[in-house]
């Protein structure tokens, strides 16, 4: 039963979204009316979007993968997109969702960055600071109705310690050894808690590197939104280190002598 | 699972059939998805409707699969009463009547291709509202819509079966580049009179067309380190 009068008679799919709750629901507004503001547009559903984004604890500090496609619907638009993101020298954020609030988002952490160097306290933004601000900033705009429409995961290695949390569009936080944002959380975590969990101190980077690719290659077999192009950052006391972008071995030479979809034999 | 965006329909596939001197090449990709999730990956959408007929099925998995079963068995009935192979474009009415009768329950885009003894090779496309029309190609599918201009630029009469072969690669490979609905393997059927020979491209063995930077903006800088101020 849908509740809200404003939906009565309107499209919706019960299919997928029997409330109507997608794109947001606005109610009609029937007061003064302000020009400029009325020309102000806001995200109400993401255009060109970046799927997942995974990451995970290892002994030396936290490594991160994102692969470098931004989509616009079904269409694979932009093949070189770099959606994982530097902050100051120890944190990296990747961010899946739509790219134009992430390209907002990187400016704002811009803006921040430069005014922590002039202020000049003794003090450098670490992955605590950057999450804390991106989780305050998520929500209040989530509060305004206006999302940054993202799932961010922040990851970074500063005073010895190793830090890996997660944000959205609603404001949502967790923290884990092992986390993964779009797919990647039904594909991706079952396989990175299986590899990594108690493990933590134990995996070096060479088998973090590892653990992300198989979880990558399961992704690209079966999210129709992944490409095999990607990046890997690696945060530890060595500082911050994105790599260049790499492609996967796929295994497909099984699929030579599948015939049909029943009885078919030729 | 099955959050399509407003505009986006399912029909997940790249498809393509084309006519040469003695025969036809069709060929498909080999992704199912439903919504963004690959069911399959290493599907067939070729389907053997006829020893020298065969159909590309787009759109519904269902509804297609229905369809050809169908069609299948009324050629095998014809086969036995006739005594002689049905043409291809017997085959094709089947294809339409069934598609135009039931146009408001399916969601089916299907090409028919082959090889008679009447006519030669022949192409028919039958999109979604169940007509049909005779083409020397025909491509289908969502990844179709990104290929138009390539195929309308590079597709030339009077190829023989190589250079055919290489053209249905080519365009499949583009589609499936920048559709998500399509994507995993090339399948292709070369049938001629003497028979059907299936080919196989496996998904790290796609023809590669320009994979290079388009975003403008240059690659992460990493953080500038402030320069000391210059006092005197």
């Amino acid at each position: 039963m849908d509740h809200f009068p404003t939906n009565w008679g309107r499209p919706r799919n019960d299919a997928f979204d029997a409330y109507a709750t997608y794109p947001i629901h606005q109610r009609p507004y029937n007061g003064p009316k302000d020009s400029f503001a009325d020309g102000v547009q806001r995200t109400q559903q993401p255009i060109v979007t970046g799927t997942s984004v995974l990451a995970i604890k290892y002994k030396d500090g936290v490594m991160m993968a994102a692969d470098n496609l931004a989509s616009y619907g079904s269409l694979a638009r932009f093949k070189d997109v770099q959606r994982l993101h530097q902050v100051g020298n120890y944190t990296v954020i990747g961010a899946g969702g739509d790219m134009s609030d992430f390209q907002y988002i990187q400016y704002i952490l811009e803006e921040l960055s430069i005014d922590e160097i002039s202020a000049q306290d003794g003090h450098e933004l670490g992955p605590v600071e950057i999450h804390e601000y991106m989780s305050q900033l998520m929500y209040a705009r989530r509060s305004k109705m206006d999302p940054l429409w993202n799932s961010l995961l922040i990851g970074g290695f500063k005073d010895g310690k190793r830090f890996l949390s997660y944000v959205d569009l609603l404001g949502t936080t967790y923290s884990a050894s092992t986390l993964a944002t779009g797919y990647g959380a039904f594909i991706a975590q079952p396989l990175l808690r299986k590899a990594v969990e108690g493990r933590e101190d134990v995996i070096t980077e060479e088998e973090a590197r590892k653990i992300l690719e198989d979880s990558l290659r399961v992704l690209f077999y079966r999210d129709a939104r992944s490409l095999n192009k990607f990046q890997i950052a690696a945060i530890s006391s060595a500082g911050v280190s994105i790599s260049d972008s790499m492609q996967l071995d796929t295994a497909w030479s099984f699929a030579e002598n599948i015939r049909g979809y029943g009885a078919q034999t030729q | 699972m099955n959050r399509l965006k407003s505009g986006e329909v399912n029909l997940g596939t790249s498809i393509m059939a084309v006519q040469f001197d003695k025969g036809v090449v069709i060929g498909a990709d080999s992704r199912t998805t439903t919504g963004s999730y690959i069911a399959n990956r290493v599907t067939d959408k070729l389907t053997h409707v006829h020893d020298r007929i065969y159909c590309c099925r787009s759109g519904s998995a269902a509804d297609t699969q229905a369809v050809a079963d169908i069609v299948h068995n009324y050629l095998q009935l014809y086969t036995q009463i006739h005594g002689a192979h049905p043409p291809v474009s017997s085959a094709a009415g089947m294809f339409q009547d069934i598609c135009y009768d039931n146009k408001d329950a399916l969601s089916a885009g299907i090409i028919v291709a082959g090889w008679d003894k009447e006519v030669g090779p022949s192409v028919y496309n039958i999109p979604l509202g169940g007509g049909l029309f005779r083409q020397p190609w025909a491509i289908g599918g969502s990844g179709s819509t990104y290929v138009y201009g390539y195929c309308d630029a590079t597709y030339q009469d009077g190829w023989g079966r190589d250079e055919t072969v290489e053209f249905v690669k080519n365009t499949l490979s583009l589609a499936m580049a920048r559709d998500g609905s399509s994507g995993g393997v090339i399948r292709m059927c070369v049938i001629t009179e003497d028979g059907v020979e299936r080919l196989f491209v496996p998904g790290d063995k796609l023809p590669k067309f320009w994979e290079g930077r388009e975003v403008l903006s240059g690659p992460v800088k990493k953080s500038v380190e402030p320069a000391a101020m210059a006092i005197e």
